[in-house]
């Protein structure tokens, strides 16, 4: 796919996102609000995960960073969308300083130290009771004006935060860095030894992965107005954002949006019909990705598919 | 003697841990998958045990090796049908596969046995040896769980079946060349693995409650043993679990329960850094 026809996809794909309030339901567009959230996690985990090939597994800590940092401030009086930039920041910080020491491991270390991760600042944070509130969560200030009003605002905030990341994407894609990161990704010690300083290059990318988690999730905060440790740091979403960006095609633009918008759509019609059996339908998700899409819906294709279900090649009897 | 008396209960915490995390260490070892899985297969060995106890009045004794056995076939097929497929790929792959499949049987144990906790009281009262009191049902669990983790180190070494595990280990196309079905050992490990987590699963019904919240919890355990023991070796399980159980039970007196587990994760961090092979790893073998 080319880089403009990428680009054009992704601007119909936020008009239409940025309509809804217009032509659907208040469903449909708290539908878009979490897709527009999702994609700019997914797109955030694609510069460590897609790019660079590491699995990491802390999105869910820079979420729930997001959350708290946002929440906390706002209550310190910060105002809000300052509050924003300061979670935004302040998870940059934190994942810079955490990438310095957990990026020299690779493989299997690095994947559970990643999630071991998400586990220690939850704990941290709802045993942190007089900062954080603890278990009981916080409370935030709601936005006047009415819940369709608030819900456009946010949509329209998501959508902000989501171009962004897209922008960022493709700078990276572009840049020297992104190459530098392919590379990593190919072969981290090949890399080294060409020139890429792979060690900078990976804290930059883990960082990038960070940064824009914790914007998403101060801004969830202040739609919500409730935060709480078991919710924020939700094991689950650390490994639905990274399935998301897989679904679609990691390493690639266009990836995590094609695939955060398939995965939410299967998701409500599945949740809508089956209420029990939400997790189990993740991991069939799963398992069907990994079994049949290796490459994600984007290396799809569709005119090896066409043959393949059209003339059945006949098998050699014997 | 209050030290004493912590240091005991710690013993016991950590044979306890020992056997739930042996099978986890033996699958990431020779296969080199993180089993999510491991977990929920604790949890349904518990209910396995729970339920012919309840059920049935059969002894979690005598349900042990039944459930043992019924776990092995389930790992034998879950690895021969799904994860020998993916064997080799990288490990967001195998990692992400194994987490759903992880999510599929949790699910379904949430439904049909919901998450009520659930517990085999045998009732048998607290033991007083000079001063330090251990309550039965926990020390039986501890025997137990160390009899079955020496009683893997034995197969380990000594059948055929455990040599040809070890020569997969160390060189799977040389273990190949030698005649050796590497698959089939794959899926037998898996199997084994699957078979200390449904024994671990039946001793702890006795000890904790049973109850699908607990998966996360015990994953993480078995994730912290086998970074603080090393990879893939009985005795390195062994020694992880112990020192796990002691570090949490002091750390459980000295800042409170609460954060036991997070001393726990901690200390896995930062011997992650430190020294990734574990306490008894050998340097480039992990």
């Amino acid at each position: 796919m080319s880089r403009r026809l990428q680009y054009i996809i992704f601007v119909l794909w936020v008009l239409a996102l940025a309509t809804t309030p217009f032509w659907a339901t208040n469903y449909i567009v708290r539908l878009a609000i979490t897709i527009a959230m999702y994609t700019s996690l997914a797109l955030s985990w694609n510069f460590i995960g897609g790019f660079t090939g590491y699995p990491s597994f802390s999105t869910a800590a820079f979420f729930g960073l997001g959350c708290y940092a946002g929440a906390v401030s706002q209550r310190h009086g910060v105002p809000m969308v300052l509050a924003w930039i300061v979670a935004t920041f302040f998870v940059g910080a934190f994942a810079t300083g955490l990438g310095a020491i957990i990026l020299r491991m690779r493989g299997h270390y690095f994947a559970i130290a990643s999630i071991a991760v998400v586990e220690v600042v939850r704990l941290v944070v709802s045993s942190w009771g007089s900062l954080t509130g603890g278990g009981d969560g916080l409370n935030l200030p709601l936005l006047t004006g009415g819940p369709n009003a608030v819900a456009r605002i946010f949509l329209l905030v998501m959508i902000a935060i989501m171009v962004i990341v897209f922008v960022v994407t493709a700078l990276v894609d572009r840049s020297r860095l992104g190459f530098g990161l392919r590379c990593i990704q190919q072969n981290e010690d090949a890399a080294d030894m060409v020139g890429v300083d792979t060690t900078r290059y990976k804290v930059a990318a883990y960082t990038l992965s960070a940064l824009f988690c914790g914007t998403v999730g101060a801004a969830y905060a202040s739609w919500i107005g409730y935060i709480e440790p078991s919710d924020s740091f939700s094991i689950i979403m650390t490994v639905k954002v990274p399935v998301m960006c897989l679904l679609g095609g990691p390493g690639t633009m266009l990836g995590p949006v094609i695939g955060t918008a398939a995965f939410t759509l299967l998701e409500e019609v599945f949740w809508a019909n089956f209420l029990d059996y939400n997790r189990a339908i993740l991991g069939a998700v799963i398992v069907v990705l990994i079994f049949f899409l290796p490459g994600g819906l984007l290396a799809l294709s569709w005119r090896d598919l066409v043959k393949r279900f059209a003339f059945r090649p006949q098998k050699a009897s014997t | 003697m209050a030290y004493l008396q912590t240091l005991v209960n710690g013993i016991v915490l950590g044979a306890l841990y020992a056997c739930l995390a042996v099978g986890f260490s033996l699958v990431w070892g020779v296969l080199n998958i993180v089993n999510m899985l491991h977990g929920s297969l604790i949890v349904l060995g518990g209910y396995l045990t729970f339920f012919a106890w309840h059920g049935y009045g059969i002894s979690p004794l005598l349900a042990l090796p039944a459930v043992a056995l019924l776990l092995f076939l389930l790992g034998y097929v879950i690895q021969s049908v799904a994860i020998n497929r993916v064997i080799g790929a990288p490990v967001l792959t195998t990692l992400t596969l194994t987490f759903g499949l992880d999510l599929i049987l949790y699910n379904f144990m949430t439904v049909y046995y919901t998450a009520t906790p659930r517990r085999v009281t045998l009732d048998l009262g607290p033991i007083d040896i000079g001063g330090i009191v251990v309550p039965l049902d926990r020390l039986l669990g501890m025997l137990l769980a160390l009899l079955l983790t020496g009683l893997l180190y034995f197969v380990m070494r000594r059948s055929r079946i455990g040599r040809a595990i070890v020569a997969v280990r160390m060189d799977s196309a040389a273990a190949a060349l030698m005649g050796i079905r590497v698959k089939r050992i794959y899926a037998i490990t898996f199997g084994i693995g699957a078979l200390m987590a449904g024994a671990t699963g039946a001793i702890f019904a006795v000890v904790y409650p049973v109850t699908t919240n607990l998966t996360g919890t015990y994953l993480g355990k078995a994730f912290v043993v086998c970074v603080i023991g090393g990879l893939g070796s009985v005795p390195g399980a062994l020694v992880g679990g112990i020192v796990l159980g002691v570090i949490e039970s002091f750390s459980g007196q000295f800042f409170g329960p609460q954060h036991a587990l997070t001393v726990g994760f901690v200390l896995m961090l930062v011997l992650l850094v430190v020294k990734p092979t574990g306490l008894t790893g050998i340097k480039g073998y992990e």
